[in-house]
């Protein structure tokens, strides 16, 4: 019994159609876990990314390290410390939500990466046509740059998704229940580790089809018309 | 702080082991599927797209418990350095096979009509003209996959693997000094990082000297 | 005939819904300069391209030294050619790039040896005797352990051309040369292309924007228009009395652009 749903061993089938709520139960915990850790990571990105952009080296290069080392040492071991060390200084949170800050410190660095390369894809010159204007910086970024950038940030931010969506599962380490969890705890109870475990990999599969098809919708609708792509 | 560092040290040898032969064996597959995938023969060819879109397509964690969980259920057994080894070079071996698939794309279709004007045969046209031309840009993916690798071994742990996460994990068990260990254990992975982006660095300016040579 | 070296027969070929070659009948003898003229699109370079097998054809019949190059005999039929029949019939063509298309990953040596030791099988010391003396014979002796990208285009062209004459193809096609070279390398391109055409019973057909040069060195002028050839004669003919209106026109403009 997990979550009020009995399994049936009597036949492989049989036990497959019955765990299928369960994890997907768990599925529900992978999805609300990696909704967070992008909301997150796309947050504390952009943050990074304009404190690497201030020029006074006193903020850059910090936060040029604080981005590398995120991006250098395994998601595993930052939830560890989030988990183990935090507690230690009075801050105690739930399981779930350090594992979705830990999966938002990872990413990060990789969003902030982001941010940085969609923006400084857009061509200088169109800054220097926008002084020669005479345009306000603000306007300029907001009208002029961000339009151009965003068509190259957003389906590289998709991509991070399902790179978070995949990473969840270490989430396992610290008791968060979500669906290789689920399907770990079926087969330790049950000793039938095949049919779960591939049942979670199948998921998977079309959890991450489905996530980039999705991307590849929103990025063909995302208004490009005239923007120099790559 | 010192009492740990032999320990630890002994768990970095072994996740460094694990990187360097998973990374070896992922370069393989990446080579073998990713030509495999623009391979005229059509059964290599199903079979690259299929383990590249169901190892990209799933989680590592899964493939890893898969492996060390399930298969032994189907009476295939191996050590769990085998089952790590072996999950994260497929696991890292999709991804490279992608890369080594768009840098042989990234080849421009004149270089193969200078070769077929030369009548190289395809294969010689793909080993001698376009693999040498598209290695160069496979490198610096590569490097950022060696170090996805690297974080990823910290994975083994979790299949009873004495790697540096797991020797971390023990010490915390064993003194509860979670601060220490964890910033110093994030620390060595910090820098066994550096150490294979210097090393990817050097490669790249080796393997690249026929692109930078622009004086005349 | 024996001597017809390279024969079009009736060729059509089609890029979707736009006819390049139409019909297309046209003859090179051997030891032929043929150059071929004509606006952009007219299909000239196509030519040399399905005769370098770059381009399959859509109808039509193209022989090299009488016998069919995307065809082969099966049971007195023509069937389109299998990779083997292509491959042989490769070796008697060779062709000189517009952009080079030079190996960039490999020294201007190496781009001259690689193909005669993996193609022909030659020995790497026989392979580099033959580089060494076609190096000699474009000017380039001393560039031979530089990389492509350290040359200028003009030495690097030069090297296309001893790259495709280390094979010993019977026919060279150039395909607009010199048309990827700032003005003043131009000249020294030209030059070996004549001393080629001079000196050697090597069969050749250009594609040119080079007027003068055409009018030079070749046996006999070609005019394309639409997929076809529009024109053709002794260079002196062609250029000083065509007959053909739209031929006058072409050269007219090309000859007097500020009219």
């Amino acid at each position: 019994m997990l979550f009020g749903y009995a399994w049936d061993t009597s036949s492989n089938w049989a036990f497959a159609v019955s765990i299928l709520p369960i994890l997907l139960q768990g599925m529900i915990v992978t999805l609300e876990a990696t909704v967070l850790g992008f909301f997150i990571a796309a947050v504390l990105g952009l943050i990074f990314a304009v404190l690497r952009a201030v020029p006074l080296r006193l903020v850059s290069w910090p936060t040029i390290f604080i981005v590398e080392f995120f991006r250098d040492t395994p998601l595993l071991i930052q939830l560890f410390f989030l988990y183990f060390v935090l507690p230690e200084y009075g801050l105690l949170l739930p399981a779930f939500l350090t594992g979705a800050v830990a999966l938002g410190v990872q990413y990060s660095a990789y969003t902030s990466e982001v941010y940085r390369a969609g923006l400084e894809a857009v061509d200088r010159g169109q800054g220097e046509a926008s002084r020669a204007l005479n345009l306000p910086p603000a306007h300029t970024f907001i009208k002029i740059i961000l339009p151009q950038a965003i068509p190259r940030i957003i389906p590289a931010l998709g991509n991070y998704l399902i790179s978070i969506m995949k990473d969840v599962p270490v989430l396992s380490v610290v008791t968060v229940v979500e669906m290789l969890n689920v399907a770990k705890i079926i087969g330790d109870r049950t000793f039938q580790y095949m049919i779960p475990l591939t049942m979670v990999g199948a998921l998977y599969l079309i959890m991450t089809l489905l996530a980039s098809y999705l991307v590849r919708t929103l990025d063909n609708r995302l208004p490009t018309q005239g923007i120099p792509l790559k | 702080m010192w009492d740990y560092l032999p320990a630890l040290m002994q768990g970095a040898w072994i996740t460094l082991e694990l990187t360097f032969w998973s990374t070896l064996a992922g370069a393989f597959c990446s080579f073998f599927f990713g030509l495999g995938r623009g391979s005229r023969n059509l059964l290599l060819k199903s079979v690259s797209v299929a383990y590249i879109e169901v190892f990209r397509g799933t989680s590592l964690l899964v493939q890893m418990f898969w492996i060390f969980f399930a298969l032994p259920l189907m009476g295939v057994r191996m050590s769990p350095m085998t089952a790590g080894i072996l999950a994260l070079s497929l696991n890292i071996g999709a991804y490279g096979a992608e890369v080594v698939r768009g840098a042989i794309q990234s080849v421009i279709r004149s270089q193969y009509e200078a070769a077929k004007a030369l009548n190289f045969t395809p294969r010689q046209a793909l080993w001698f003209i376009a693999l040498p031309q598209a290695l160069p840009e496979m490198l610096p993916p590569f490097g950022n996959l060696i170090i996805q690798n690297l974080k990823d071994t910290a994975l083994v742990s979790l299949i009873t693997l004495s790697d540096l996460a797991f020797r971390a994990e023990s010490l915390r068990n064993l003194t509860q000094d979670s601060t220490t260990i964890y910033t110093l254990v994030l620390f060595m992975y910090f820098g066994m990082a550096l150490m294979l982006t210097a090393i990817m660095k050097l490669l790249e300016r080796r393997v690249g000297r026929w692109r930078g040579t622009g004086a005349r | 005939m024996t001597d017809t070296l390279v024969k079009f027969d009736r060729v059509t070929k089609r890029f979707g819904d736009f006819t390049v070659l139409k019909d297309l009948d046209f003859e090179v003898k051997k030891g032929e300069k043929v150059t071929i003229i004509g606006p952009s699109g007219s299909g000239k370079s196509t030519v040399l391209r399905v005769l370098m097998t770059l381009e399959p054809i859509n109808e039509g019949v193209v022989y090299v030294d009488g016998r069919p190059l995307w065809h082969e005999e099966k049971n007195g039929r023509l069937v389109p050619a299998g990779e083997a029949h292509l491959r042989e019939m490769r070796r008697s063509l060779g062709m000189v790039f517009q952009q080079f298309n030079l190996f960039p990953h490999m020294t201007v040596r190496r781009n001259l040896i690689e193909a005669p030791v993996r193609v022909l099988g030659l020995s790497r010391k026989e392979a580099n005797k033959r580089a060494e003396e076609l190096l000699a014979m474009v000017g380039l002796t001393d560039q031979a352990d530089k990389y492509p990208q350290q040359l200028s285009g003009g030495q690097q062209q030069r090297v296309g051309i001893a790259r495709a004459l280390a094979m010993r193809p019977q026919v060279l096609l150039f395909d607009e040369p010199t048309s990827a070279l700032d003005p003043e390398l131009v000249g020294d391109v030209l030059k070996v292309i004549q001393q080629l055409a001079e000196e050697h019973d090597l069969t050749m057909l250009l594609v040119t924007h080079e007027m003068d040069f055409a009018r030079q060195i070749s046996d006999r002028v070609c005019f394309f228009d639409q997929g076809t050839v529009c024109e053709e004669g002794p260079p002196e003919q062609i250029f000083k009395t065509p007959k053909n209106q739209r031929t006058r026109e072409f050269l007219h403009a090309v000859l007097h652009p500020n009219e």
